[in-house]
């Protein structure tokens, strides 16, 4: 009896021991403050563009920003119909996901169920270092590539510049391919073992065990990179503000210089617009826009993946 | 007798008989796959070319040597590569720092489940989303003008990057901690180490290569960066190199910008050029960061 009192009194952490513990206490605080200064970060971004929206919203009205389509608000009388904007936006981004998404998946496919170990090797270094040239580089290749070579040569319907969204496109495309790549191999990697080769036990050949089997399983996580790589796309500003201009035109045609969005914002960032004057304004409200359209498209991309993941096991 | 009758069904049954225009589908799949592939290779291998096909005329010591110049044949980059070195430098250090904390905390402290973790960790998910001009915005609201008011210096520049590559440096840390094996903490809390004990002297050192890499890889992001440096003054016209935090500044990717955008043809090559410097720190980095990863493969 006696001994287990004296056991439980030994366990009693010593001076050094309890100094410890609160020192570990100490720097656990600390590192929650750390980890909690990132969402510091994300409010940061929502002040800074709601307060000076609010702002441009009280001098111009959201009827004129939706309901016309004349985007020249740093000119003298400005007109700020955003549409022009809008259209340059969405032009770029189907032509980019155009390529990327069918060109992610299909190397997906060639890297994961048909290439060798030896090519894997090479290939993957390959994509990594295309992956990793910057915007700025390809937007050089736009202009000196792709615009006059490609653009210039597949367009038929009218004639093609120096500036246009479909080089711009085309070269948001290539940049984020590897992207969609890597993307859809890691969901394609999720699909059960046991599953492709029950088809490949039922005599389907490779081709069909990819688009019956696989293609189907990994569809989640497939659509979650699709939406990724559509919101790469609106956000791409410096590959657009070189390749297709900085006219702000209301044009479906793709072959005509465009502005988006974020290349707006790029080209009046490079004029220096004096602290709350409507230009300066102006960043932030096509900014705020910018900001809850991919916002939407990456918390989609989430559900996405949270509903419609198939578990295995 | 009847193995025989057996052995006659097998082979039977092993001829193939996948239909013609089964076999043709699937030779036309492979052939866009292959395609595609060939797609990404060629762009890598066209765009390196056209670069040097414009540039090699500048690549020449005076390219990295020379401040900038209104005559294009003396144009040099220096003021752009020590603005880079600056800027990529200090935000990596910064980034690292709160990468670090951040990861530990939500790995080795935090309880899974709970809100709060959750709350960073859906954070952070967001922050990873955010166009990079958006953060240039925040940048220009906050501490170019406004609250901080730095201006348009190398402390803005950092600051903004190390915003916009912390997603990206928490991630890769996070699954450096994860992959250390709990039998390693549970080993050194057995023999009675304290938690961040533990930490400090078990999981961090496993974990440093994965951490390393990572960290390459965010820094490598900060060194192409372009989009929100546009709206912090990096185009301006420098002519020496940054001495502190709050000097004037440039970068590489900024001075591309401007190069690609001159008329002069003379001007482009310097751009071009300036892209085979930019590229050649990227791929050693890149190299840096697979020699590394490679000779840490550990298997526990």
């Amino acid at each position: 009896m006696n001994t287990v009192v004296t056991s439980v009194g030994e366990l009693q952490p010593s001076g050094r021991k309890l100094r410890q513990q609160r020192v570990e206490k100490l720097i656990k605080f600390l590192l929650m403050i750390v980890a909690a200064s990132g969402m510091l970060i994300t409010t940061g971004v929502v002040v800074a563009l709601v307060r000076p929206s609010i702002d441009f919203f009280r001098s111009i009205s959201l009827g004129e920003f939706l309901g016309t389509t004349a985007w020249f608000p740093l000119y003298e009388p400005p007109d700020f119909g955003v549409w022009p904007l809008i259209i340059g936006t969405f032009s770029v981004m189907f032509i980019a996901v155009i390529i990327a998404v069918p060109g992610g998946l299909a190397v997906a496919f060639y890297l994961s169920q048909y290439a060798s170990d030896r090519v894997r090797r090479k290939l993957k270094p390959t994509l990594e270092i295309l992956a990793g040239v910057p915007t700025v580089v390809f937007g050089f290749f736009a202009i000196n590539f792709i615009g006059p070579n490609i653009a210039a040569k597949i367009w038929i319907f009218s004639d093609v510049g120096f500036y246009s969204s479909l080089s711009a496109g085309i070269t948001v495309g290539l940049m984020i391919m590897p992207m969609m790549t890597t993307l859809a191999e890691d969901a394609m990697a999720a699909v059960p073992r046991a599953l492709i080769e029950g088809s490949y036990a039922l005599g389907a050949t490779k081709r069909e065990t990819c688009t019956g089997v696989i293609f189907p399983a990994a569809l989640s996580g497939i659509i979650a990179a699709g939406v990724i790589a559509m919101s790469r796309a609106i956000g791409e500003t410096t590959i657009v503000l070189l390749a297709a201009g900085s006219t702000a035109n209301f044009t479906f045609d793709v072959g005509q210089p465009m502005q988006t969005m974020s290349s707006f914002i790029g080209f009046a960032g490079l004029g220096d617009q004096p602290t709350g004057s409507t230009g300066y304004q102006t960043i932030f409200a096509v900014g705020s826009l910018l900001f809850v359209i991919t916002f939407i498209l990456n918390m989609f991309s989430r559900k996405i993946v949270a509903r419609f993941r198939e578990v295995y096991e | 007798m009847s193995t025989v009758v057996n052995t006659k069904v097998m082979q039977a049954d092993l001829r193939d008989t996948t239909s013609t225009s089964r076999k043709n589908w699937d030779k036309a799949f492979l052939g866009g796959l292959w395609l595609f592939t060939l797609l990404a290779i060629v762009t890598l291998v066209v765009l390196i070319g056209t670069t040097l096909l414009k540039g090699y005329t500048r690549l020449n010591p005076s390219l990295v040597v020379n401040f900038p110049s209104p005559f294009p044949e003396d144009a040099g980059i220096q003021a752009a590569i020590f603005g880079s070195i600056w800027v990529v430098v200090t935000s990596g250090l910064v980034s690292l720092f709160i990468a670090l904390g951040t990861a530990i905390y939500l790995e080795e402290f935090a309880d899974q489940k709970s809100r709060l973790n959750n709350l960073i960790t859906i954070n952070i998910q967001t922050l990873a989303g955010v166009p990079s001009i958006v953060f240039g915005i925040l940048g220009l609201a906050f501490i170019a003008r406004g609250w901080l008011g730095w201006g348009f210096t190398v402390g803005t520049a950092s600051a903004v990057l190390t915003m916009m590559i912390l997603p990206v440096m928490i991630v890769s840390a996070r699954e450096a901690l994860k992959a250390v094996p709990s039998s390693l903490r549970e080993g050194a809390f057995a023999l009675g180490a304290t938690r961040w004990q533990t930490i400090v002297k078990q999981v961090l050192p496993s974990a440093i290569p994965g951490i390393a890499t990572g960290s390459i890889l965010g820094v490598s992001r900060a060194l192409g960066e372009s989009a929100p440096l546009i709206l912090l003054g990096a185009l301006a016209y420098v002519s020496s190199n940054p001495s502190g935090l709050s000097s004037d500044y440039t970068v590489l990717p900024l001075v591309i910008l401007k190069y690609t955008q001159e008329a002069q043809e003379e001007f482009q090559a310097v751009g071009a050029a300036a892209i085979i410097v930019l590229l050649v720190l990227l791929i050693s980095l890149n190299m840096i960061a697979i020699v590394i990863r490679d000779k840490s493969r550990k298997s526990w």
